[in-house]
């Protein structure tokens, strides 16, 4: 089976900075795909880049179908659903309105109100939060909030990056608890960026890792964690 | 006496004494028409083009110079020479009281509160309360001066003389003022306010005094225009005014003292040779044109033939020249804070 | 006391027509940042249109809703042509592209229509007939078409999802891309929309002031003091501003400053609101945790 999403010789960077220098990478059809990396090594550019946000060169192929250059919005159009640094959430909008903006793209009403009941069940928060300001949500909340605007898309493809960020950890265990669930159940594949490498790895099956804008070490998941050298030198832990 | 000295004395001389041996005095008056202008728009290059505040409604102490100057001829009898230092310092006070609030206001803010006092002024000018001093809606018609000490010459000519003395006097110190520390203050307030204020610029102090001194200069400009035109009237003082002003300011190039000239001939030629097509032609020309130089060339004339020369000193890549972002379609946001370029290092790549 | 019930509900009465062009205003500055000096000339524009088609022999009201649609239709490619290359572009630039097009549209409709003042027929009738001659004809009339224009406008932004859409992309065009909106025509579609609510209070303001090429300046003016008042960045705020503004310069005109300095008035209301309040009486404080 071919992959879903793949890149060839990506470049990409932001005006004169070079932050991507020709990566390949591939994401499977189902299950989990980890980007790992220390700061500043490229993965936000590397989802920006499968979205359309920064100049590219070098290949991004989707099912198929070459996306690279396109608008973000085609992008969307083609089922990739981003989680952004920072989570983007809509802060002065209410969580359901959130939530709409996530089914935007959608003509089907019924599977749209079929699956704020499915998110519902997988973060019940944002049912209780449901007419608040989107701003006054926890950064968890907001998290969940921006998992499931994703999800609400309909996505092939899910990019997530860094959901653990500045949340404690009790919420992003679970969160990843969810993301397990949603692993499972979705059907859709995810690439994920995380600073907290162990996590990643536990829940992705194929792991590539960055640094200054090439991949250093691709590979299962399982046999890059179990890995001494690469832990020591490349993860940190 | 420094060579560059001397020059300008006799560039001085020479813009002195050619045109008025050579033009009619229908020429003449629109040459001093040009130096007043010229004058006004330097006070708004200074707010704007040094300074970085934007206002909108520089034509008011245009308006208020010119019926201080009216009213002192008019109801008091005061020579017209001695209205000038008058008016400079009726519009200085007054330009530091706005300059005041809008110390509390960004570009915006200000830009449209100046256009808000544009609009209101003919209303205040009409009011009856100033009826006496102001002449209502008809105005004031004011008496062309004489020729000082018996000279032999047409009072245009004189005008023409003592507008252009006056408006080198206003240049030379506006030129030492932008070149010096505190031009270099204002500068700093404009491009980089924060550090600014770190470098120890009382940022407040600098901005109201920017703004008293950008609206004395607009401000003399309209004594010496009301003098040259022989009449004030509230209803020559609407927005128009002020727009024209801004017309001229980015078509001479904002920050720029020479571009203030180019400004200045600019809104008094060019409505005169667009009327000939319609009454309505100037407007469009103006807008047509304002709209061409916030695209093309951002800098205005002056600034377009500076980069000229920068292009060929540096090549292609002149950044700092191009403020404008043109076709910018906004879809590539380029957060701040991106991870630099770093050193790429010979690292393989291990497959597992 | 009869006085002033007459003068409040007459403020009222223009007061929906700042609310109108206000509400455009704000429109414009949530999803640009700009502020469209030009917006006055544009509904003076539409007005000429609505002239020109009735004196066309059409009815009023077709005359009316043909002028919103080539106004929205306007705003859309003001928008395309002109303001999209402006949209990173400086504060000074963009004043500048707006007070060009203020001058084009300004000398465009002096040079089409002429510099004669016009009357403009309203559709109501004439003479002051309701609450015991506190309001005429036209007044009530006016009243009620902004009035529907704004609840309409309130609707769409709040139930539609198209008003979702547009309302997202002004705050946050970032993430509006990333969920498949199409940021470029939102801002597009809000020009537009703006263009045709000022249309509508050029078209109910005319009957009062006459029509001329200049007619909209003072309105400019009012609808920026009520925007201000009410917040530059909340459009219900930017509503009440300009019913509240309609009010204060009727009283202010009736009983403190005489009507010669109305216009004063709103200046002294920007700047009151601008030295105390600047975020406006409704600004918009958003809570935000990161």
């Amino acid at each position: 089976m071919p992959a879903l999403l793949e890149a060839t010789s990506l470049h990409a960077g932001y005006g004169e900075t070079r932050v991507l220098h020709g990566i390949d990478f591939a994401v499977e059809q189902g299950g989990v795909t980890a980007l790992l990396g220390a700061n500043g090594a490229g993965k936000t550019t590397t989802l920006r880049a499968i979205c359309g946000m920064v100049r590219t060169s070098g290949q991004i192929v989707l099912g198929g179908e070459r996306i690279d250059g396109k608008p973000t919005e085609d992008i969307v159009q083609r089922g990739v659903a981003h989680v952004p640094d920072g989570r983007g959430t809509f802060v002065e909008l209410t969580v359901e309105e959130n939530l709409r903006l996530g089914a935007y793209i959608r003509k089907d009403r019924a599977g749209v109100s079929r699956d704020f009941e499915r998110m519902f069940g997988y973060f019940p928060r944002l049912r209780e939060r449901y007419r608040q300001q989107a701003g006054t949500l926890s950064g968890g909340e907001q998290q969940m909030l921006a998992i499931a605007r994703a999800l609400l898309l309909g996505p092939k493809l899910l990019l997530l990056d860094e959901p653990s960020f500045g949340l404690a950890p009790l919420i992003v265990q679970e969160i990843f608890d969810i993301m397990h669930r949603i692993r499972e159940d979705e059907g859709v594949s995810i690439l994920l960026v995380e600073q907290n490498a162990s996590l990643a790895l536990e829940i992705a099956e194929h792991a590539y890792l960055l640094e200054t804008g090439r991949i250093v070490v691709s590979g299962p998941a399982a046999e890059i964690g179990r890995d001494e050298s690469i832990r020591r030198s490349y993860l940190g832990y | 006496m420094g060579k560059a000295t001397l020059w300008g004395v006799a560039a001085w001389l020479a813009a002195t004494i050619v045109p008025t041996l050579l033009l009619s005095d229908y020429h003449l008056f629109q040459l001093t028409m040009v130096i007043v202008y010229a004058i006004a728009i330097l006070g708004l290059a200074i707010l704007t083009g040094f300074n970085g505040q934007i206002s909108l409604g520089h034509g008011a102490f245009y308006a208020i110079g010119a019926y201080t100057t009216a009213i002192l001829m008019y109801q008091y009898n005061v020579p017209y020479w001695a209205t000038l230092p008058v008016s400079a310092i009726v519009c200085a006070i007054i330009g530091f009281l706005i300059g005041l609030p809008a110390l509390r206001l960004g570009g915006l803010y200000l830009a449209l509160t100046t256009f808000a006092l544009a609009v209101a002024v003919p209303q205040l000018l009409k009011h009856n309360a100033l009826e006496p001093w102001t002449g209502g809606v008809q105005g004031l018609v004011i008496d062309k001066p004489d020729p000082p000490f018996g000279l032999a010459m047409s009072p245009d000519q004189w005008l023409y003389i003592f507008a252009l003395a006056a408006g080198a006097v206003l240049f030379l110190l506006a030129w030492n003022i932008v070149r010096g520390r505190i031009g270099r203050a204002m500068m700093a307030i404009r491009d980089h306010s924060l550090a600014a204020e770190a470098m120890g610029i009382n940022i407040a102090l600098l901005k109201t005094r920017t703004f008293a001194l950008s609206a004395l200069y607009t401000g003399i400009a309209g004594s010496l225009g009301a003098i040259v035109v022989q009449f004030v009237a509230p209803d020559s003082f609407g927005i128009f005014v002020s727009i024209y002003f801004f017309v001229g300011l980015v078509v001479g190039g904002v920050a720029s003292i020479g571009g203030a000239i180019i400004g200045g001939a600019f809104i008094e030629f060019v409505p005169n040779i667009a009327e000939k097509v319609s009454k309505a032609a100037p407007g469009a020309v103006y807008g047509v044109i304002l709209i061409a130089v916030m695209f093309l060339m951002p800098g205005g004339v002056a600034g377009f033939i500076g980069s000229m020369f920068a292009r060929f000193r540096r090549g292609t890549k002149s950044a700092e020249l191009r403020p404008i972002a043109v076709g910018g379609s906004g879809a590539n946001d380029v957060p701040a804070g991106v991870p630099g370029g770093a050193e790429p290092d010979a690292g393989g790549h291990r497959s597992m | 006391m009869e006085g002033v019930l007459h003068q409040v509900l007459s403020g009222i009465a223009s007061g929906g027509i700042y609310a109108s062009v206000a509400l455009a205003l704000v429109m414009i500055y949530q999803a640009t940042h700009h502020v469209n000096f030009a917006q006055g000339e544009m509904a003076t524009l539409s007005t000429y249109i609505a002239l020109t088609l009735i004196n066309a022999g059409l009815p009023y009201w077709i005359a009316f809703l043909v002028t919103v649609v080539v106004s929205f239709i306007l705003g859309i490619l003001i928008e395309r042509i002109l303001m999209r290359p402006m949209m990173d572009a400086p504060v000074l630039a963009s004043v500048g592209v707006f007070i060009g097009l203020l001058l084009i549209i300004n000398s465009s409709t002096g040079w089409m229509f002429d510099y004669m003042i016009k009357t403009f027929p309203t559709p109501f009738p004439g003479g002051p007939l309701l609450f015991s001659g506190y309001l005429s004809g036209h007044e009530l009339g006016a009243f009620v078409v902004t009035l529907v224009v704004l609840t309409a406008v309130y609707l769409f932004f709040r139930h539609t999802k198209l008003g979702l859409a547009m309302r997202a992309a002004a705050f946050n065009p970032v993430s509006s891309r990333l969920v498949g909106v199409r940021v470029g025509w939102m801002l597009a579609l809000g020009w537009g929309l703006a263009a045709a609510i000022g249309a509508v209070g050029g078209m109910m303001v005319a009957p009062i002031v006459y029509l001329d090429p200049n007619m909209m300046a003072g309105i400019l003016l009012y609808a920026f003091a009520g925007a201000l008042l009410g917040g530059i960045d909340n459009p219900l705020g930017a509503v009440l501003g300009g019913f509240a503004v309609g009010i204060i310069e009727n009283l202010a005109g009736a009983y403190l400053v005489g009507t010669e300095l109305k216009l004063t008035v709103a200046l002294i209301i920007i700047v009151a609101v601008l030295v105390v309040k600047p975020s406006g009486l409704f600004g918009r404080t958003v809570l935000s945790r990161v």
